[in-house]
């Protein structure tokens, strides 16, 4: 077990931002905390990190406390903070031998682990930080992170408004680095990055929601759950919101998301009802739910009152 | 010639462009884009960071101008009647959107005033829009005292309340719960079906097919433009995640 956390608390005057949080993250695996905006994540990390004292609770990485053993656990962990902090005035080559120095390292002895990432950037070395590109920002700032060969790597929503194929690039530089044997622990508020992790925690309003790997937080929830599709996507939708037996109904890219409030819902009952209303090409089927479904389920039930429009 | 004979065919057009180039020095951030969009269409506006997307959305709002091509929007150029464009739309993203330390009511005559509306008018959209929301409760408070979610949806119906026909949203979704997200997606249907053109960018590919078209930018260019069952069938994938992976790489 590289992290231990055990009933991490924090509020910043009366707004409770996490709210007794428990995790373990095993060595060499990738832990996700997916949630939206606003859900802990950030303060979670700072903490992980030994930037902000937790209220309650007590956290190790490696064997550390993060509080009193703060300095140590500096050294054997890499953070990637959601939004640039490194020296937009120095060179990237500058910024590397700087955080290099000041862990008592060079470029040259661990260039091995940023190799896959540095090359990239390489070519741009002699650039001030300030003036690359959002990309080339995010690359230099995980080969900062990584330059003092850390066990942990915490990286905070990197990709965060990145566009898909870059996500995905940047998804193949952490396979990478877990091969190496790094532990990391990421925060997303994209629901469809959970499959590239081992384990994940669904976040919101501070506390931890469900907590597993990926298939057994699906397994565990076990909603049955159907989707739908028609001519007129728009109309199905409000159609399904007026039918009795509905639960739950959501868009879900080219498709409907349906709930039912029974156990063994009357599906013909509910196609009939769909093609009373001029529902054409109508297609109906059960389906396995993703880490977004669930996340949603998980939602509804921690607060039932959600606000519906 | 050419140009006459596009618009009497199609006369819903409300953003008409043809052939718009702009370059900074020698490189060219909109290569070439010809595209129309009509009167309450959803339209999705895709691309990868550094494909020209802001770019683009600057001028179609009248804060840039293009270096050369035929664009108008709302009925007006985008050379010399950025201003008459400015009043008949509506802008919203992600990192700006409401003010944090003005009241729920403040902020909406901000925008009233911002959007040349009178006061009545404004007094009655601000009605309307909290009634809407139930959230008259709200008015004197801080936007920081409303979940974010609601922000969201809230900063949206403000983009709106001069009534605007066609409205810009760059990444409204970014960082927003699921549940919120398709919430917000609602309202953009409802605003569209009102007969609001709703022009939109998203890195949530689930999103771009809720869009009635999308096109897809790469290096300055459209490089793919259609409905999104279209554009599937077309790169034979199953989403349109996959045709963006297959373009955009």
């Amino acid at each position: 077990m590289i992290v231990n956390c055990q009933n991490i608390s924090k509020s910043y005057g009366g707004i409770q931002a996490v709210e007794s949080v428990s995790f373990d993250v095993e060595e060499g695996n990738i832990f996700g905390f997916l949630g939206p905006d606003g859900s802990g994540k950030t303060t979670l990390f700072r903490i992980l990190t030994t930037l902000l004292l937790p209220d309650n609770g007590s956290a190790r990485i490696d064997g550390f406390d993060v509080v009193k053993d703060f300095r140590k656990v500096r050294n054997i962990i890499g953070y990637m903070p959601g939004r640039f902090s490194l020296y937009s005035d120095l060179s990237i080559e500058e910024n590397l031998d700087f955080f290099a120095t000041v862990f008592g390292t060079t470029l040259k002895e661990n260039y091995h682990l940023i190799r896959d990432i540095y090359v990239q950037i390489e070519p741009f070395k002699k650039r001030l930080a300030g003036r690359l590109s959002g990309g080339m920002k995010q690359k230099l700032a995980l080969s900062c992170a990584l330059i003092h060969q850390p066990k942990l790597l915490v990286l905070d929503e990197p990709t965060t408004g990145v566009d898909a194929v870059s996500r995905k690039e940047f998804w193949d530089l952490l396979i990478g680095l877990k091969e190496k044997g790094i532990t990391i622990i990421i925060s997303t508020p994209y629901m469809d990055e959970a499959g590239m992790c081992d384990q994940v925690a669904l976040m919101q309003k501070g506390k931890i929601l469900s907590c597993d790997k990926p298939d057994e937080i699906i397994r565990k929830d076990g909603q049955q759950l159907y989707s739908l599709k028609a001519e007129n996507i728009y109309q199905l939708l409000k159609d399904l919101r007026k039918y009795p037996e509905t639960d739950t109904v959501f868009p879900f890219g080219q498709d409907l998301h349906y709930t039912s409030k029974e156990k063994d819902p009357d599906l013909e009952k509910l196609k009939s009802y769909l093609k009373e209303r001029g529902h054409e090409k109508l297609v109906l089927a059960a389906i396995t739910p993703g880490i977004e479904d669930v996340f949603m389920h998980l939602m509804e039930k921690e607060n039932p009152l959600n606000e519906k429009l | 010639m050419k140009y006459t004979q596009r618009s009497t065919r199609h006369h819903d057009v409300v953003i008409d462009v043809q052939h718009m180039y702009k370059r900074f020095g020698s490189f060219v951030a909109n290569d070439d884009l010809s595209f129309t969009v009509r009167k309450g269409e959803i339209f999705g506006f895709l691309g990868a960071n550094g494909a020209g997307k802001t770019t683009a959305i600057k001028i179609l709002s009248g804060l840039s101008k293009p270096t050369s091509g035929e664009i108008s929007v709302a009925g007006y150029n985008v050379y010399n009647q950025t201003e008459a464009i400015k009043r008949n739309i509506g802008y919203m993203s992600q990192k700006f959107s409401l003010y944090d330390d003005l009241t729920l009511a403040e902020n909406i005559r901000f925008y009233g005033g911002v959007y040349g509306l009178s006061r009545k008018v404004t007094r009655e959209r601000m009605d309307e829009l909290l009634e809407q929301f139930g959230l008259m409760d709200f008015k004197k408070s801080l936007i920081t005292s409303l979940p974010l979610g609601w922000l969201q949806k809230l900063a949206f119906s403000v983009a709106l309340l001069h009534k605007p026909s066609i409205v810009f949203l760059d990444e409204p979704t970014s960082g927003v719960d699921p549940i919120t997200r398709r919430q917000f997606w609602e309202l953009i249907y409802q605003a569209a079906e009102g007969g609001t053109t709703i022009f939109i960018t998203t890195h949530y590919m689930d999103e771009a097919e809720y869009c009635d078209r999308v096109s897809i930018m790469d290096q300055g260019k459209i490089v793919a433009l259609d409905k999104p069952q279209k554009l599937k069938q077309e790169y034979q994938a199953g989403t349109i995640y996959d045709v963006f992976l297959k373009i955009a790489r």
